[in-house]
């Protein structure tokens, strides 16, 4: 049993730390959320002579063989900066679909371009009628000659507007929530067909909607095998959740470590407010949410390598913490501030934002709970 | 103990009911259902402040005498049940709720002529001159000061939080006249001020919901000798405090249980249309459902509750802190369903749409993304959290109600 990290796991950290530090203070990152382009292709530079980019995929690949816990450590400390580059769905996202399952074509092609920061890609699975259902789709791939005829319509795809290539989920065969008949689809977003609605989020984000009209793609298109693309897609699923956990607690100690800093410096009635009981002790829930969200985070990226139905477990359960948790602290961190926590002024509400926006990526609370239960029963 | 209304009553409510049909119309509703922030811009807030006033309506707590409608504590009731339940828009109270009361309790007969008939019209803007930077839940710690200067008072500080202060003609602050008073509550002065008085600027404060400058809520107000006449002083010298406790006391806002009814309400529209990945509505998925329904149980505890207060109301006894509860409860309820509203609409939350009102008002053609009903949802959820902050916060209360009701 050992929950320490090696001596790289800590330069990486560092370095992280580090590029947050010097490029993304609070003044910094409003100006890039408020840019026309909404994000910093410097930063997306920095990251990738950091090798940030490279982390998870194999040194075969180009990359330095990371794993889960090299991910956590580095959405860790994005949620700490609230970062805003495409990192999750370029790199954990349909940088997972090309490592697991791209073809040698595909990965030789794709990988080195996104480890030199040359392409960014989002991840376009969520439709408006399947809520956080993977397998709910109308979108369909109709295979025509040798070639496939993409149709549908994807919601809220983060990163999007950012992203030179989709990697879409169709339904290439089957009724529409059936589990086989799922496959997955690289698509070039200058492709014929394709086009995009692309707006700010709540949460500083930007995401686009993706609308496909008769998009052809040919085979070397589809990412691992034709209509049994849903394995694949929820393993990707349960890592991206691990990730935004992960991001999740370095969102929460900020707001934590903020809110005992305000109480002990807030004079009312004589006093900081901190020396009143009912605030300490919201404080400390506050701290034992976080703590058992760490815990849960540490767990699921312990066991995304397991096997099928022990990662899935892990990765609702963890989700369903996330959810809970980020939930209270955002919350109470902005009561315990008072007015000032309603200002856009102050981070405060920023990160209670995004940790509420956390709950809504790749199911929520209630979604994952039933995930659990029927995981469970089975 | 009796739930039912009396002929008469019931022939109010169908008065009410067939005023609202009438005067509360599609742009007033279209924008009401965009809101982020509870509020319409200035224009809708007028209009339809200004049919309620020429109905006769816009001050029911006001006595008959100063042009109240002479209604009783049930048709009060009644009117707020059926305004609250078609979601019209608020009466602001900062005139007619909160200054006049104190106006007709504590202001010299001059100033009841001068004041209240505008307010009753409509036909100005007041706004609450309480909090400061410094001070928040501890407001009796407040500083801006107002020196004696012969005819006049000379106003520094600044004023925060300060609601739709931006179209407000006029603020009534709370002030510290004598800084050597022996308690901090000694000090302080109710005093009426002109927002056109030189020296006074009003710089908005951007709250966590991005509102457009037609949709700002807070403000920061900010006094530089600004020269206050003395007859704009309420009642006497350092009595301010006694005012501003009358005023907290004798004034609590609108019954919330009718609120929330139509907020539930809501969310089951929006759970009716979204469905769940299974093919099943979320109104039919079995957890959602059993949310909504712990909501409702717990908003008819809220309603009874209100019910129990108003017949002691009505029955002419005070009611003093027990309002803490109905505060407390009545927020923390109401930030409930906008957690429910959140979770409901899924992910369609996650667009921002800055200026929700942008089709209504014609400024952009562009269709907005998602169900309609989204855009304002997450705004909302994190605008409403507010309300276990404002006017006193949540731990305020129960602080109120562990002193004074149950006596620890």
């Amino acid at each position: 049993m050992d929950f320490s990290f090696t001596e790289e796991q800590t330069l990486l950290r560092n370095s992280i730390q580090k590029f947050v530090q010097d490029e993304y203070d609070f003044d910094t990152r409003r100006k890039i959320i408020a840019s026309d382009e909404g994000m910093k292709e410097e930063n997306w530079q920095t990251l990738a002579e950091l090798g940030l980019l490279a982390a998870p995929f194999t040194e075969e690949q180009g990359g330095f063989g990371g794993g889960p816990i090299e991910t956590m450590i580095v959405m860790e400390e994005f949620g700490r900066g609230l970062v805003v580059e495409p990192y999750a769905p370029t790199v954990i996202q349909c940088g997972g679909f090309l490592r697991y399952a791209g073809s040698s074509e595909q990965q030789e092609a794709l990988i080195p371009q996104i480890i030199e920061g040359k392409l960014k890609m989002a991840f376009a699975y969520a439709e408006p009628q399947g809520r956080y259902n993977l397998a709910d789709l109308t979108t369909t791939a109709e295979q025509k000659g040798g070639d496939f005829v993409i149709n549908g319509y994807k919601a809220v795809v983060i990163g999007g507007p950012w992203a030179d290539k989709f990697i879409v989920t169709a339904r290439t065969s089957g009724s529409q929530r059936e589990e086989k008949g799922v496959t997955v689809f690289i698509i070039d977003k200058g492709a014929d067909g394709v086009s995009t609605r692309d707006y700010p989020t709540v949460d500083g984000f930007r995401a686009s909607e993706l609308t496909l009209e008769n998009v052809v793609v040919g085979k070397d298109a589809v990412v691992g095998e034709v209509d049994n693309g849903l394995p694949l897609v929820e393993k990707i699923a349960d890592e991206a959740i691990a990730a935004y956990c992960a991001e999740a607690i370095g969102a929460m100690k900020v707001l934590n470590d903020t809110t005992v800093e305000y109480c002990k410096t807030r004079k009312q009635f004589g006093q900081p407010i901190g020396k009143f009981q009912v605030l300490q002790h919201r404080m400390v829930d506050m701290f034992m949410e976080y703590e058992q969200s760490v815990s849960m985070t540490y767990m699921v990226n312990l066991k995304l390598e397991e096997d099928e139905i022990e990662r899935k477990k892990a990765a609702s359960g963890a989700k369903v913490q996330i959810g809970k948790s980020g939930r209270f602290v955002g919350q109470q961190s902005v009561q315990l501030h008072g007015g000032m926590g309603m200002t856009d002024e102050l981070n405060v509400g920023h990160y209670f934002k995004r940790l509420t926006m956390i709950d809504t990526a790749f199911g929520n609370v209630d979604h994952h709970l039933k995930r659990y239960a029927k995981l469970s029963q089975a | 103990m009796d739930l039912s209304f009396s002929t008469e009553d019931e022939e109010f409510r169908r008065e009410v009911r067939a005023f609202i049909e009438r005067e509360y119309d599609d742009d007033l509703r279209r924008q009401m259902a965009q809101s982020k922030n509870g509020y319409l811009d200035k224009e809708g807030q007028m209009k339809w402040m200004k049919k309620l006033s020429n109905q006769g309506w816009l001050a029911p707590n006001w006595p008959k005498e100063y042009g109240g409608p002479g209604w009783t504590q049930t048709q009060k009731y009644i009117f707020d049940v059926e305004t609250s339940a078609a979601g019209t828009p608020p009466v602001l109270a900062f005139g007619v709720k909160m200054v006049a009361p104190v106006i007709m309790a504590f202001g010299s007969d001059e100033q009841k002529q001068t004041y209240l008939p505008p307010i009753l019209a409509s036909d100005v803007w007041w706004c609450q001159g309480y909090s400061e930077p410094g001070s928040g839940s501890d407001l009796a710690s407040l500083q801006m000061r107002a020196e004696d200067k012969g005819d006049h008072f000379l106003c520094n500080g600044s004023k925060i939080w300060t609601t739709l202060a931006q179209h407000a003609d006029w603020i009534f602050c709370l002030v510290r006249t004598d800084a050597d008073a022996a308690k901090p509550q000694q000090g302080i002065s109710f005093l009426l001020i002109d927002m056109k008085t030189p020296g006074i600027s009003v710089e908005p404060i951007v709250t966590l919901d991005m509102p457009v400058a037609n949709q700002q809520e807070v403000n920061q107000v900010f006094f530089d000798d600004v020269r206050v006449p003395k007859e704009n002083l309420i009642g006497e010298l350092n009595r301010g405090w006694t005012y501003a406790k009358y005023l907290l006391e004798f004034e609590r806002g609108n019954a919330y249980g009718p609120s929330l009814k139509r907020s539930i309400a809501k969310v089951k529209s929006i759970a009716e249309n979204e469905l769940v990945g299974t093919g099943e509505r979320l109104i039919d998925d079995s957890s959602f459902a059993g949310k909504i329904a712990d909501m409702e149980r717990q908003i008819t505890a809220m309603e009874f509750t209100e019910l129990r207060i108003f017949a002691a109301l009505s029955a002419g006894e005070r009611v003093g802190p027990e309002s803490s509860m109905l505060k407390a409860k009545g927020s923390e309820l109401g930030q409930g369903i906008t957690e429910l509203t959140l979770e409901a609409t899924g992910f369609y939350t996650q667009p921002l749409m800055r200026d929700t009102w942008a089709e209504i008002k014609g400024r952009t053609n562009e269709p907005r993304v998602g169900p309609t009903y989204a855009a304002p949802v997450a705004p909302y959820y994190f605008n409403y959290r507010k309300a276990s902050i404002y006017a006193g916060s949540n731990e305020v209360q129960r602080n109120i109600m562990a002193k004074l009701v149950l006596g620890l």
